[in-house]
């Protein structure tokens, strides 16, 4: 077992802060850019309104080529009217294909620029802890804050290269601040070793893939958020009400969110159904029984099954849209509870790992 | 409500209005009844119990009823906390008692939800297996009458000196389709329009069908568990020998269906256990980093012996059994002299720990003393210390100074009536205390190798070493294996349900009036295919390619079409 290095995991400590400070003022610069990026796309949307007269005139010319005898290969004219087309700031939300796009936004460059320094800190922490530590930095509720914030931003940076999700900012950087100030404030845990219990490799495996499925769970938990608010607005707006929530702008369609987050959900579950499986593989080695409805377990099962019904909710009719998003929230609010009630309230055989 | 509505509309007078909804209400019963016969009834309820919706009912059901299980102490888990709770709370206690709050797992209602769940599933799953089968075997859905209608449609022309008559071009596209996996059917090929149905895809409903019969599966092999499984708990002194017989146990758990000749008589005996703990950490010193047993086994009693090392984590296999690492503490040892000044006692005690660094509970029960039964009760301390206000405590879990703080009492102990007694309680009701604290003669307080003389001459106590125990979980589960076999199947299925897309595809060609060949086609996914679009693109460049078309204008994806428009703007 190699030996604590108690002055590396103050270097940690020093570089958890300091990425707490950065997220911040990146927080501050998402929350800009959602202001001043709301009022550039208002101001698109009464151009593009002045303009859909002609472009109506056009789709309708393109109808006219149909299959086969259209000499001009002109076909797919029908394409526009479908849903899935990805028609840049329809109806005051953006693109829903949510690729980047040619507009300048300052804040939200500074923002991502900011995240991404952030980030290195914030890994130069992780890795400093677990240098000090000599093991994976993830053996108790101190190091599942830190290493899980540092795994939720990350997988928004990452995601972000992609896809143009930076509506999500300040949610993602938002949680991220409130999770590092908690296991700071609440947690602290200095470096040292882990109790026998959790000497596996299992840790490593079990541990790392159930808070990478957090990390996407928490993506999709504000995405599921956004999209009710969306789809509030949306109606709001068809129906030619005052928008209230003009920031939501920036933000693209309901559908498209719903889309989305349906895609990171379905990977997110089966990072899930992994963690519990190996959960269970990992029970077995060290307790003799694969399942035995400890706390942690009724609700690592209970997560798995508010997904599953997630995705079944998509196939089923009158189930999706709203319904389906607030199944995501559910969801989610159990990942919360599994994390934060589960290790600390309720008196299991996971409750070691706490404190 | 609707048809009332309508009925107010026809006939403004009141009196009509009620006619006419007896009249309704009379034709509906009319209508409602007759049709519904008992048969009726089960095939309604059947299809009420096999639908989607009723199925997502049940499953967020079964998440919220597994809930109290882990609000309230469980039985199975914890029988000693769930009395304790129900004392603790006699207005509720037995009020969720009766409602199987404290065997959720076990309980009528929450079987009902997951058995009625996996009818759900069965009746889901094979007609959708039979569905399947069908369709694997059956040829590609017709070709509909206007591809331009599918979510994804482009057409290409084929100038008319490139030689490609509509009927090449259609088994081109075929054996493109063919290579890319595609099942091809080719239609009406010499015909003035030929085409193909094309479809691809199948093992995405396979996935979904492996997924959930798997967890089928996965239940049947913990029912196995359940019924032909055991469990038990021992504890082991070092230098003392388990033999797998049920007598060997402290405590056993059988399966539904155990039989106890199934118990096959190895032996484990504990050589010595160490547990190691940090000295490294200055705000965690004394947190135990490492607990290893180091053991003898014999497979059965003619076989040789083996040496094996038990860890937390690390079980050891023996016999169809495992042997896990789940507990371990003191036992220091004693001999006890009776009145008459004989030994009535002598060996390891097993102290229950209580507390932090090792603070454990100690009793000793003396039957054989004469003239006078003896038994003692108080704790043991590896690191004795004693506080400010004189209350002794343990400040690590080393033995750096061993203490016995014991009450010691005479009489009957209760033993000899032959009923079952908790080796960890001294029940007090029939005895004399001899010493304790409150006493004249105080309580015996023992160092290693010191003896304490039992007042009115009921003889003595010496305290001569100590030695460590272990707490060993011995199971045995042939259903384990199944479910992890299960398990696997389930994610590999759902996986693939998720990835793999099912996508038809319809070519359809033709001449036009100056001679070119044209193609159209058109692309249609079953289920969430977000990447459909780049299979139409894909496809356009293999047909573009085959035909060594120079790639036209237009574009092969929506999402340039939001780019071009983007740029309007």
């Amino acid at each position: 077992m190699p030996a604590i290095n108690e002055t590396l995991g103050q270097y940690s400590e020093l570089f958890m802060l300091l990425a707490a400070g950065t997220y911040t003022v990146a927080f501050i610069a998402f929350a800009w850019d959602l202001a001043k990026s709301s009022k550039t796309f208002q101001a698109v949307d009464l151009k593009a309104a002045a303009s859909s007269t002609s472009e109506k005139v056009s789709v309708a010319a393109g109808r006219v080529g149909a299959a086969l005898s259209g000499a001009d290969a002109g076909g797919p004219a029908g394409r526009a009217e479908r849903p899935t087309s990805g028609l840049t700031h329809a109806g005051g939300t953006a693109a829903g294909d949510m690729k980047y796009t040619a507009e300048r936004r300052v804040p939200a460059r500074v923002a991502v620029a900011l995240t991404v320094l952030g980030v290195l800190i914030h890994g130069a922490g992780v890795v400093t802890r677990a240098l000090g530590a000599g093991r994976v930095p993830w053996g108790n509720m101190y190091e599942f804050l830190t290493t899980g914030a540092f795994v939720a931003v990350a997988v928004f940076l990452i995601t972000l290269i992609r896809r143009d999700l930076r509506f999500l900012g300040t949610f993602v950087l938002g949680l991220a601040i409130i999770m590092l100030v908690a296991a700071s404030v609440s947690f602290f845990t200095p470096v040292g070793h882990l109790v026998p219990a959790l000497q596996s490799y299992w840790l490593i495996i079990h541990v790392s893939i159930a808070v990478l499925s957090s990390a996407l769970f928490t993506l999709t938990f504000a995405m599921s958020v956004l999209q009710l608010l969306q789809s509030y607005r949306q109606k709001n707006l068809s129906a030619g009400r005052n928008d209230n929530l003009a920031f939501m702008s920036v933000v693209p369609n309901a559908l498209s969110l719903e889309n989305l987050s349906y895609r990171i959900n379905a990977i997110a579950f089966i990072g899930w159904t992994f963690t519990l499986m190996f959960g269970a593989i990992w029970a077995e080695k060290a307790w003799g029984r694969f399942w035995g409805w400890d706390p942690k377990e009724v609700w690592t099962f209970v997560i798995w099954v508010v997904y599953a019904g997630y995705l079944h909710a998509r196939a089923t009719r009158g189930w999706t849209g709203t319904r389906a998003a607030w199944l995501s929230i559910v969801g989610y609010a159990c990942v919360i509870i599994n994390f934060t009630l589960v290790n600390t309230v309720f008196n299991g055989l996971h409750s070691y790992s706490g404190l | 409500m609707s048809e009332s509505v309508k009925a107010k509309k026809k006939s403004p007078s009141a009196g009509s209005i009620k006619a006419a909804e007896g009249k309704l209400q009379q034709a509906k019963s009319d209508a409602a009844v007759p049709v519904l016969g008992f048969k009726g009834m089960l095939r309604w309820a059947w299809t009420q119990l096999t639908s989607m919706r009723t199925a997502l009912f049940l499953l967020l059901l079964l998440a919220v009823g597994a809930v109290p299980g882990s609000l309230f102490p469980q039985r199975a888990a914890n029988p000693v906390t769930v009395t304790e709770w129900i004392k603790n709370n006699p207005a509720t206690g037995p009020f969720l008692d009766a409602l199987q709050m404290f065997d959720v797992y076990s309980s009528a209602w929450f079987s009902a939800i997951y058995i009625l769940l996996f009818i759900s599933l069965i009746g889901c799953v094979t007609p959708r297996a039979i569905a399947h089968y069908k369709a694997m075997k059956s040829q590609p859905p017709r070709t509909p009458k206007r591809l331009s209608r599918l979510p994804e449609y482009g057409t290409l022309a084929l100038p008319a000196d490139a030689g490609i008559p509509a009927s090449k071009a259609i088994n081109d596209a075929a054996g493109l389709l063919k290579k890319r996996g595609y099942r091809v059917d080719v239609r009406d090929a010499d015909g003035a329009l030929p085409s193909l149905g094309a479809e691809r895809g199948f093992l995405k409903e396979v996935g979904n069908l492996v997924f959930h019969t798997s967890l089928i599966g996965v239940l049947v092999s913990v029912a196995i568990g359940g019924l032909f499984g055991y469990s038990g708990q021992r504890i082991l002194v070092e230098g003392e020998t388990f033999v797998n017989t049920l007598v060997g146990y402290d405590q056993f758990t059988p399966g539904t269906n155990f039989q106890s000749s199934s118990l096959q008589p190895y032996s484990v005996r504990l050589d010595k256990f160490q547990a190691t703990f940090d000295r490294e950490s200055p705000k965690k010193t004394g947190q135990p980093i490492d607990y290893t047993a180091e053991v003898t086994t014999k497979e059965n009693p003619d076989a040789p012996e083996q040496k094996e090392v038990l860890k937390v984590n690390d079980p050891i296999s023996l016999g169809g059994t495992s042997l896990y690492l789940t507990g371990n503490g003191y036992a220091p040892v004693v001999t006890v002299r009776d009145g008459d000044g004989n030994v009535a006692f002598q060996g390891p005690v097993t102290a229950k720990v209580q507390g932090a660094n090792y603070y454990s509970s100690v009793v000793i029960k003396v039957p054989d003393g004469t003239p006078d039964q003896l038994g003692f009760n108080g704790f043991f301390l590896p690191t004795a210390f004693e506080s400010e206000q004189g209350i002794s405590f343990s400040a690590d879990p080393a033995l750096a100074n061993p203490q016995l703080n014991l009450d010691s009492y005479y009489g009957d102990l209760g033993l000899d009536e032959g009923t079952p007694q908790n080796v960890f309680e001294l029940d007090v009701k029939n005895l004399t205390q001899l010493n304790g604290r409150k006493l004249e003669a105080g309580g015996i307080v023992l160092g290693l190798g010191q003896t304490a003389t039992l007042p009115e001459g009921k003889g003595s106590i010496t305290f001569d070493s100590v030695k460590k125990y272990i707490g060993v979980d011995i199971h045995h589960n042939p259903g384990q294996l199944y479910a992890l076999i299960f398990g696997l199947l389930a994610v590999g299925g759902l996986m693939v349900s998720l990835y793999v897309n099912r996508r038809r595809v319809w070519v359809r060609t033709g001449t036009h009036e100056d001679g070119r060949t044209m193609v159209e086609y058109g692309l249609l996914a079953r289920g969430e295919d977000h990447r459909l679009a780049g299979e139409a693109a894909a496809l356009r460049e293999l047909f573009a390619r085959e035909w060594n078309i120079p790639e036209s204008p237009e574009p092969p994806a929506p999402r340039t079409v939001s780019s071009s428009t983007s740029k309007d703007q």
